[in-house]
């Protein structure tokens, strides 16, 4: 029923964290995760993309070292498409995702308040019906808990790269206007408002 | 001003930064990845539980899952009080039920926005356990494991989410 008290205690500092870092990057705000699915405010995207980089970094630097190990969710092909179709469709008309729904309500808002109870309920319709939804989602068969390593055969490094490379030219993409200015003109970028 | 908690917001790539060290330290510390999903999934089952205990037996879920209070129910009690303690140290609060944008696109009805944040955090949810996850659970802390199944969902509600959201709000809307 419990976990033990210092694992709750870590849970929650945390727990915290998150929450002071979710609250100051602003996605608990309903106008900056409508305003990155309608592509006009990049928000959610830079603070995903840095968070998944510096966090695959780390892990997979300190996974020979025993310090952590992997935790792979399995493929359930239907579970993961069906469920990622539900979750885009609720995001985008809530406005919030899971985590920054709660920070949301730290926030004060209440239609984060209104939603979060609907995520019980939700999570609820899931625990009742569970036996009937594992014989469908089953029925679309389970590849297991692979990695993009594993399936491609290459090091995790290779991948990792990867992900650096398309984050640096979208980070170029982004600033090219600025970018060409400054080369033409010869004026210092620093000290310029940032684009949205 | 030297306190940064008194500060409205952060850059996203210091914020980003953060979120992935926080993620070596939920693996180092506990042995879990940041996840927000299944504490919810937990709560209901322990609910159903407790309201009519037979049910442990004639639903297999009780086989499969041992649901509980634990890191994760922790987690997301502590990302409440944490954007409560970010918030109030600023001073941005944003005691609204409407949202400006949903304003705009469907009038200032409190019980129109009310009902539909419901509904859809309900549909999010429910999509969240079947995939076994949601934005931080396969969106940043799969992803950064390189897992296919969190590349996938992640590229699928990205997608839909867009989709979703050009249709209903459009593209020409202020942000």
């Amino acid at each position: 029923m419990f976990d033990p008290i210092w694992k709750l205690a870590l849970g929650l500092i945390t727990g915290i964290l998150f929450g002071i870092l979710l609250q100051k990057g602003r996605v608990a705000k309903f106008r900056v995760i409508v305003g990155q699915f309608i592509l006009r405010d990049w928000t959610v995207v830079k603070i995903m993309g840095t968070a998944v980089i510096v966090g695959a970094v780390g892990i997979y630097a300190l996974l020979p070292t025993g310090a952590v190990s992997l935790h792979i969710k399995p493929l359930v092909w239907m579970g993961v498409v069906l469920g990622g179709i539900f979750f885009g469709i609720g995001m985008a008309l809530f406005g919030y995702c899971p985590g920054t729904s709660v920070a949301a309500c730290g926030e004060g808002r209440r239609d984060a308040m209104a939603g979060v109870g609907g995520m019980l309920l939700g999570a609820a319709a899931y625990v009742g019906f569970y036996p009937q939804i594992q014989g469908l989602v089953t029925q679309g068969g389970n590849a297991g808990k692979l990695t993009l390593p594993e399936v491609s055969g290459l090091s995790p490094w290779v991948w990792i790269a990867g992900l650096v490379s398309v984050a640096l030219v979208a980070i170029v993409w982004s600033n090219r206007r600025r970018l060409l200015a400054s080369t033409q003109h010869g004026d210092s970028i620093s000290g310029q408002h940032h684009p949205a | 001003m030297n306190n940064p908690l008194s500060q409205k917001s952060w850059s996203p790539y210091l914020v980003g930064t953060g979120i992935g060290v926080l993620s070596w330290f939920a693996f180092w510390s506990a042995d879990h990845p940041l996840g927000i999903t299944t504490a919810f999934e937990h709560s209901a089952a322990l609910i159903f539980q407790a309201a009519y205990p037979p049910i442990a037996d004639a639903n297999s879920y009780y086989d499969a899952e041992s649901p509980k209070i634990g890191w994760e129910w922790m987690l997301v009690l502590g990302v409440f009080l944490g954007s409560l303690l970010s918030s109030r140290t600023s001073g941005d609060v944003e005691r609204i039920s409407v949202p400006q944008m949903w304003r705009e696109r469907f009038g200032s009805s409190v019980a129109l926005r009310m009902t539909v944040a419901i509904f859809s955090g309900a549909l999010m949810m429910f999509g969240a356990r079947l995939a076994q996850g949601c934005t931080s659970g396969h969106g940043i802390s799969g992803t950064l494991q390189l897992a296919v199944s969190s590349w996938l969902f992640s590229v699928i509600f990205f997608s839909v989410g867009i989709g979703t959201a050009l249709l209903v709000y459009g593209r020409t809307r202020n942000v």
